[in-house]
């Protein structure tokens, strides 16, 4: 789902454009109904969506509308805010002991990554903290689990603690002694997968916890869960007490609900996101990416953050004016460059918008562009700048305006048609009202319409 | 009659939906008070029940699109049959699942006029290499002639596993080295295991997503190269779904059918707390049946799928009183 139609849907959800500045409840329970069934399509357990469409129904009651946002993306910035206040705000920072041997547990159900993510984990923590880390082998169960942490290993080159299948408690505890005898800093444990409902596994784990004393217990949880998530994290947490989680999978195409079940359920912080399949595809987690995700909706709401920052609605009112009596000139242009400069570079704010990141164009945005554009404009005499017309009609004036810019000719003839076609874009919004203007200035401010790409095709559609 | 009590026919049968229940306790986290009013203390049918209907089928991961095509049915039915006992609901709310789930291939395929092969794929941590070895054994104990194509190359100790399965159950593994061409190793092990007369071939694939574009065109080839050794194979091609996968599991069905021509699911975990209702909204969405079930470690631990016993699985507790 697309930034624009969960607002889109939101908006539906009112039947009609409300324009007032603030939220009434009937119109919050309207959106909330959608709010709620985005937040199931995206994995959220059950629960945590109504008791969290609960908490986010009175922040939002009330809410001042603020200025170039419709209530449906008023309503999209309260629920992201939330799922960011819920999904953070924790230091993430492994919990190394001061003097001795740090002791890292990961535990999981199976298939959720443990093995590879203790390879990760290791060599993030050689990487960023240059500590001498060992890894034991206490998966006696799996066919092949011993092999595949000693081929991880290998691959790291880290050293891994192994005795077979011996009993796993017995084999954690002797790494232990082992990483003290040799000065090893770390040791992280990678533990059988397990059912939080198996009581024997989960037995194990106690005792392991109770013989190696660990400073993090980081429960795996694949990204992919479904409902389940909290229950299942919640029964680790309870049973075996976690210090943080570890996301995994997170390069697929999954919204990730899950991360918020787990949160909500066990208050543990979200330590790491694993993102891939090889050993540095590790990082630490962004609550922000990740409610951004959850809403299906890239980052697009960093884009409306910053777009409220750079561009006051005044300023944006008044060139929306310009465009649609026709006076919008080269000076105008330019102030609209430098307002939409000031949100940064303009491939960062495109890769910010859902399904523009992956495009291979981006690559060969000149974000030069912008100061292409510019010199070119101050080459123009003032008289040239305000009426864009006298450019149009000699090519005299667009040869000098290129060898005084030091452009080529073409990129003057480029700039020349980029500005004719965005007025004729604007002046093709039939009769503008008010409700119209409004909408455009929303447009505008939310990044839809890039009236300053000098490749502008026929992008600016109105509606 | 009453659905619940002609369902479980023999003794047999009731033994099998109690096992694919074992550990499916967790409905208890939810109470679903509306739900057991209507259906145990016979009360009315209103709103309230049907909201806690729907949140039992979210919850069991079904889905929205799947859900609401679920509850319109069941409404338009309750209302035009005029369901008054709650008897008749309860087979009523069983048997609308029934007749939207789609299964016009039940068992196995196989070819008569050879190697059969069963091409095993789906994303990292699924269970495809456990569920191989598990369908290994199955096809043993029925006294085929079985052999495994390593065709996981690439994640690390995958090889390492199979070998330590082929080694338990005494079935061949063919394998090269980590790191080889994964359509190539499934090449010599058809030609192996035509040569050595086997009945079966099963082949591991790696654990990929299904965003990894490059891989899923390295399973289109090892597809491509199975079907241009033996016309018509493989005759199965399962994707291992885990039954806490979330909505997810529904891209993942789509973008594996388009590249290995999915022919059933083979759901795994099913003795943990999840439910795996994912498989219905697959279900609907693309019509492939859930061919087979695991739920354990043990290279038993495996069963065919029953419609029958998985709805009652998912609805313990709540359309019956908890034994």
């Amino acid at each position: 789902m697309s930034f624009e139609t969960l607002t889109g849907r939101l908006n539906m959800a009112l039947r009609r454009f409300v324009k007032r500045d603030y939220l009434n409840e009937k119109d919050i329970d309207e959106m909330m109904k959608e709010i709620r069934l985005s937040l199931i399509e995206a994995d959220v357990n059950i629960k945590v969506v109504n008791s969290f469409i609960n908490d986010v129904k009175q922040i939002a009651l009330g809410e001042k509308i603020m200025k170039g946002l419709n209530p449906g993306e008023q309503v999209v910035k309260v629920v992201f805010n939330e799922l960011k206040r819920v999904m953070g705000d924790d230091e993430v920072k492994i919990n190394f002991k001061e003097t001795g041997v740090t002791v890292i547990m990961l535990i999981g159900l199976q298939g959720a990554g443990k093995t590879t993510h203790v390879g990760k984990l290791a060599q993030y923590i050689v990487k960023n903290y240059s500590k001498k880390v060992l890894l034991a082998a206490a998966d006696i169960y799996r066919a092949g689990a011993i092999e595949q942490l000693k081929k991880v290993g290998s691959d790291i080159d880290v050293v891994v603690f192994e005795e077979g299948k011996e009993d796993p408690v017995k084999i954690a505890f002797d790494a232990l002694k082992e990483a003290k005898k040799n000065d090893y800093e770390v040791l992280i444990i990678d533990t059988a997968g397990r059912l939080e409902i198996d009581k024997a596994l989960i037995d194990e784990l106690k005792k392991m916890k109770k013989e190696v004393q660990p400073d993090e217990i980081l429960l795996t949880v694949d990204s992919m869960m479904g409902q389940e998530a909290a229950q299942v994290a919640d029964t680790f947490n309870k049973e075996v007490g976690l210090t943080g989680v570890i996301l995994t999978k997170l390069d697929g195409d999954q919204r990730g609900g899950a991360a918020l079940s787990v949160k909500n359920v066990t208050g543990v912080p979200i330590k790491f996101s694993g993102t891939g399949e090889k050993m540095d595809d590790i990082e630490v987690f962004y609550p922000e990416r990740m409610a951004s995700r959850i809403l299906g909706m890239g980052d697009v709401l960093t884009l409306i953050e910053k777009a409220e920052d750079a561009l006051s609605e005044e300023d944006s009112r008044k060139l929306m004016e310009k465009m649609a009596d026709g006076s919008y000139d080269y000076n105008d242009l330019l102030k609209q460059m430098k307002m939409i400069k000031r949100m940064g570079k303009l491939s960062g704010i495109l890769k910010m918008i859902p399904g523009m990141a992956n495009i291979s164009q981006l690559k060969d945005i000149d974000d030069n562009q912008f100061d292409y554009v510019k010199v070119i404009i101050d080459s123009m005499t003032k008289e040239e700048r305000r009426d864009p017309s006298i450019i149009a009609r000699s090519s005299a004036r667009k040869r000098r305006i290129a060898n005084g810019s030091g452009r080529s000719l073409t990129e003057v003839n480029r700039l020349e048609q980029m500005l004719e076609k965005q007025m004729k874009t604007f002046k093709n919004l039939a009769g503008f009202d008010e409700t119209k203007l409004q909408n455009m200035a929303d447009k505008l401010q939310n990044g839809e319409i890039r009236g300053f790409d000098p490749d502008y095709k026929s992008r600016g559609k109105g509606r | 009659m009453g659905f619940f009590s002609n369902i479980f026919k023999s003794k047999e049968e009731k033994e099998k939906a109690k096992k694919m229940k074992i550990g499916l306790n967790k409905t208890r986290a939810y109470s679903f008070e509306r739900l057991k009013e209507v259906l145990l203390k016979k009360r009315k049918v209103d709103e309230a029940f049907y909201t806690e209907l729907e949140e039992a089928l979210l919850m069991a991961d079904m889905g929205i699109d799947f859900t609401s095509v679920y509850m319109d049915a069941l409404k338009k039915r309750i209302k035009k049959e005029k369901i008054s006992s709650t008897d008749e609901l309860k087979d009523i709310i069983i048997d609308q699942f029934k007749e939207l789930y789609i299964d016009d291939n039940k068992g196995l395929k196989k070819n008569d006029s050879g190697l059969t092969v069963y091409l095993f794929v789906g994303v990292n941590g699924s269970g495809k290499t456990t569920s191989i070895a598990k369908v290994a054994s199955l096809l043993k104990t029925q006294g085929k002639r079985v052999m495994i194509a390593a065709g996981d190359t690439y994640r690390a100790g995958a090889i390492d596993q199979l070998n330590e399965w082929g080694e338990k159950l005494s079935i061949p593994v063919i394998s090269k080295k980590e790191g080889s061409d994964p359509s190539s190793v499934i090449f010599e092990a058809i030609k192996e295991a035509k040569s050595k007369g086997c009945d079966y071939l099963l082949c591991d694939t790696a654990g990929r997503l299904q965003t990894k574009v490059n891989l899923m065109k390295e399973l289109e080839k090892i597809y491509r190269v199975i079907g241009r050794e033996i016309s018509g194979a493989p005759e199965e091609s399962f994707l291992v779904i885990d039954a806490t996968t979330g909505q997810n599991g529904l891209n993942q069905a789509k973008v594996f059918f388009e590249s290995a021509k999915i022919t059933g699911i083979i759901l795994t975990k099913l003795d943990g707390s999840a439910k795996g209702g994912i498989v219905l909204s697959i279900n609907n969405a693309l019509k492939i049946p859930v061919k087979l079930y695991g739920s354990g470690e043990k290279a038993s631990d495996i069963d065919f799928f029953d419609i029958d016993a998985f709805l009652y699985s998912i609805f313990s507790g709540i359309l019956t009183e908890e034994e």
